[in-house]
């Protein structure tokens, strides 16, 4: 066996990762079919739904012909392809804006929102995980085991609107809607943040610990371990070098699950503390049958859940050499 | 020549009609709530927020817009509390067939950008509605602008196709609102308004500076206003209470306690023509048949309705659409009760007892499940079978209002009793929701219109009503109250029944008593 950093044995799992990015385009390709296609099903058109209920038949006609979609729908899905390769989702059908301008606006709230939830998550969810790993079956874990379920059983609703009740309404500590000033300072910032962070944080801490514990406890099984302890190898040194390089595989799969979570999921967040995020974009543009921007939103969800899941199936390869050959 | 509005007028019945009278002129009054001041930032929330928010007073859609316009732009005319058309840019309209409108705009006024108003930016405004082009929401009710042109410097004459004594009420609207000659983009704001736009992003918010120049001396009062939208009912009376806005508009009749347990907050209930009604259209056999029709219209338990879905924030409605706050509301129509008996009597003779029915609701028709459920259980008690289907707001509109032997409708209130009986009651409308046709209405209907003298026109809008209630193909039971919901330091707050929030024209009237 030779060691990491030889380029004979990286050949092997950059196949793997090119091959994966293929893959990935080719379900991107999918999705914006399937998305078409049943969005197209959805009674109703943009034409319809901008000039509400009082129009007539002529000035409909009249929109759907300004707005193209009195053309057959593989004709025009076909342009949206074209256009979405050379990277222009095209104009918004009701804001009269291109789709990117409309989507650089909420992208940088969606990926704070995200990037602050994993941030606070993830640690506590390593915390949890390992503690309750290393001492399996005793008080500790039992006790960190009914507070991750319970956490995990807590709908996201009831979390954010006992927690709006509770410190925004009762005790006003926090506000009750999540509105950053243009130049905030950091203090207002985390004011701001604070509690749809924390109501984000609550379920993926939950879950991400169960798995990083589930992860870390197969490992625990396996006879090398016992060999290691046998050899009285500390146990921080054990969980540390031994166990987690071999189980990082599966954690970093959990983690890049739980991120897609966050990234695309918030919704209900957005909607309780009126956050203007992605998801509730993708609502709108779905209500307003604003077929553009409901692609863009469709294929940016899509395309960000399949780059984290290649992240994280790539960090699984390298980190394990047996793959890392093949 | 008939002076429809003048500066006179208007200071003698704000002085005594209104209450509203304080926040104007009505020195006497003002004492009793304190004296308007200069100063104060507030967030305001309304319902709805999209992509599609405009700066365009013609492509408003939702009562946000409505606000940001309110905020932005004026009008030739204002809404009062009793719905008349109150001077605004316009000092004075005059007509004597109410054809012919001679108009005088107010001198001195100027936009945002230092731009005097003219005449042709009035010409402009009215006129534009009427380009398929402009994509303007009130295009049906702009083609009757047959023509305008200048009389004087600061004068114009408007000519309608037809005659319409209304003319000051439908000006006050906001999609009417003044804009600069010329204008086509609608990026930035440029209008004659108490506030300068200083942020625009749709979808998220709205923020207005003061503007300092406003043609109403001393107005308006706050400095800085930021709207926005929260959808969601308890996420929006959570962010009133805790403080993070300042007022919001739908209040659900449920947390009206709520709200005014508090010391800090109350609730303003603005009695409105906003109905929920039962649809039975024409042209289906069974729906169709007058028997069936009247039947429903017993089946109505108004009083339940306006206790249990509204928790009292209603008026009972008589199955006709003019609600007693219309000046033209005929009172001495007999209140339709709530009686199974005769509707099982009625159901009867036509034959119809047994025969099982579909009626569609959805939650976007405010209240038309449950109105639909009571309505089910009280028809299965005298043998009538209704399945309620209760179908996803999302295209309700497009798919099953009106498509169906028996929907919901909703319908808001209008500026005046014309626009609510020519949009959904006259036989060729477009919302004919039930698809009657009466050629006695469709009559009245223009002669109303022709008619200068207020009495007779009240007079045929009463039979008018007595028409609907009788042969109308619609079970109107409540006229539902609109609930705001206010911090106790904002100040200069009344009714406006067109909408929530003042008619959506609060900015220029509130201010901030702390």
């Amino acid at each position: 066996m030779s060691g990491p950093g030889t380029p004979s044995l990286w050949r092997g799992a950059g196949r793997l990762i090119v091959k994966r990015i293929g893959l990935a385009l080719v379900t991107l390709l999918l999705v914006s079919a399937v998305i078409f296609t049943i969005s197209g099903l959805l009674p109703g058109d943009a034409a319809q739904e901008v000039l509400g209920r009082g129009a007539t038949t002529e000035q409909i006609a009249a929109l759907r012909h300004q707005m193209g979609l009195d053309r057959p729908a593989p004709v025009r899905y076909i342009e949206w392809l074209g256009r979405i390769a050379t990277g222009d989702p095209g104009q918004s059908l009701v804001a009269n804006k291109p789709v990117v301008e409309i989507i650089s606006e909420r992208l940088p709230n969606t990926l704070t929102l995200a990037g602050l939830a994993a941030l606070v998550s993830v640690p506590f969810a390593f915390l949890i995980g390992i503690a309750s790993a290393v001492s399996r079956g005793r008080k500790l874990d039992r006790s960190l085991n009914i507070l991750t379920l319970s956490m995990v059983a807590l709908p996201e609703f009831l979390v954010a609107t006992i927690a709006v009740l509770v410190f925004a309404v009762e005790l006003r500590w926090l506000p009750s809607i999540t509105i950053v000033p243009k130049d905030a300072t950091l203090a207002q910032f985390a004011r701001a943040y604070a509690m749809p962070v924390m109501t984000l944080a609550v379920g993926v801490i939950a879950q991400l610990g169960r798995m990083i514990r589930a992860a870390i406890i197969c490992e625990l099984d396996r006879p090398y371990v016992e060999m290691a302890r046998l050899k009285g190898v500390q146990p921080m040194r054990l969980v540390f070098r031994h166990v987690l390089p071999n189980a990082i595989g599966p954690i970093v799969n959990a983690m890049a699950l739980s991120l897609s979570y966050l990234f695309g999921g918030a919704i209900i967040v957005e909607t309780i503390f009126n956050y203007p995020g992605l998801a509730s974009l993708m609502v709108n543009a779905v209500t307003s049958r604003d077929m553009p921007l409901l692609q863009a939103c469709a294929m940016l969800f899509c395309a960000m859940y399949l780059l984290l899941v290649l992240v994280a199936d790539s960090v699984a390869i390298l980190a394990n050499p047996r793959l890392r050959q093949a | 020549m008939v002076d429809v509005i003048s500066p006179d007028v208007s200071r003698r019945t704000l002085l005594g009609g209104l209450a509203a009278g304080l926040v104007v002129n009505g020195a006497g009054l003002r004492a009793a709530v304190g004296q308007p001041r200069v100063g104060g930032r507030i967030r305001v929330a309304s319902t709805t927020a999209s992509t599609a928010d405009t700066l365009d007073p013609a492509k408003g859609s939702t009562g946000t817009d409505y606000i940001r316009h309110y905020m932005l732009y004026s009008g030739l005319t204002q809404f009062d509390g009793q719905l008349r058309g109150k001077p605004g840019l316009a000092e004075r309209m005059a007509t004597q067939d109410n054809i012919v409108w001679n108009i005088r705009l107010r001198r001195d006024v100027h936009f945002h950008n230092g731009k005097p108003l003219t005449v042709d930016d009035v010409i402009f405004s009215l006129l534009r509605h009427r380009d398929p082009a402009a994509g303007s929401a009130v295009k049906a009710i702009a083609d009757q602008f047959a023509g305008a042109k200048q009389t004087g410097p600061l004068e114009l004459q408007l000519r309608l196709a037809g005659p319409n004594p209304d003319l000051p009420a439908i000006l006050a609207v906001s999609h009417f609102l003044i804009v600069e000659n010329g204008l086509r983009d609608f990026s930035r704001a440029n209008g004659t308004g108490p506030y300068v736009c200083s942020e625009f992003v749709p979808g998220i918010r709205t923020i207005v500076r003061r503007n300092p120049n406003y043609w109403k001396p001393g107005r308006p009062y706050l400095e800085e206003i930021e709207l926005i939208a929260i959808p969601d009912e308890i996420s929006r009376v959570n962010a009133l209470l805790s403080g993070d806005v300042q007022m919001v508009n739908a209040v659900g009749p449920g947390s009206v306690e709520r709200v005014r347990a508090s010391s800090t907050h109350s609730i303003m209930e603005i009695p409105s023509g906003l109905f929920t009604n039962l649809i039975m259209r024409r042209d289906n056999p069974v729906t169709g048949n007058p028997d069936f029709v009247l039947a429903m219209k017993y089946l109505q338990d108004r009083e339940l309705i306006k206790r249990a879905l509204f928790r009292g924030f209603a008026t009972i409605a008589n199955d006709q659409p003019i609600s007693p706050i219309d000046p033209n509301f005929n009172p001495n129509i007999p209140q339709r009760p709530f009686d199974p008996d005769r509707a099982k009597f009625l159901l009867k003779r036509a034959g119809l007892l047994g025969v099982r029915l579909p009626v569609y609701a959805a939650p976007v028709a405010n209240g038309s499940i449950d109105m639909g459920s009571v309505l089910q259980e009280h028809a299965a008690r005298i043998g009538l079978n209704l399945a309620i289907n209760r179908v996803p707001s999302d295209g309700y509109w497009a798919t099953h209002w009106m498509k169906h032997p028996m929907t919901f409708g909703n319908t808001n209130q209008r500026p005046t009793t014309d626009m609510m009986f020519s949009l959904f009651f006259q036989s060729k409308a477009l919302a004919n929701e039930s698809g009657w046709n009466n050629p006695r209405f469709d009559r009245l209907l223009l002669e109303a219109r022709s008619t200068t003298d207020v009495a007779l026109r009240r007079e045929i809008y009463g039979e008018m009503q007595m028409i609907v209630h009788r042969y109308g193909g619609l079970a109107i039971p409540a006229f539902i109250s609109l609930l705001d919901g206010y911090d106790r330091r904002l100040k200069g707050l009344f009714p406006i029944p067109i909408a929530g929030f003042m008619g959506s024209n609060f900015a220029e009237h509130v201010w901030w008593d702390a």
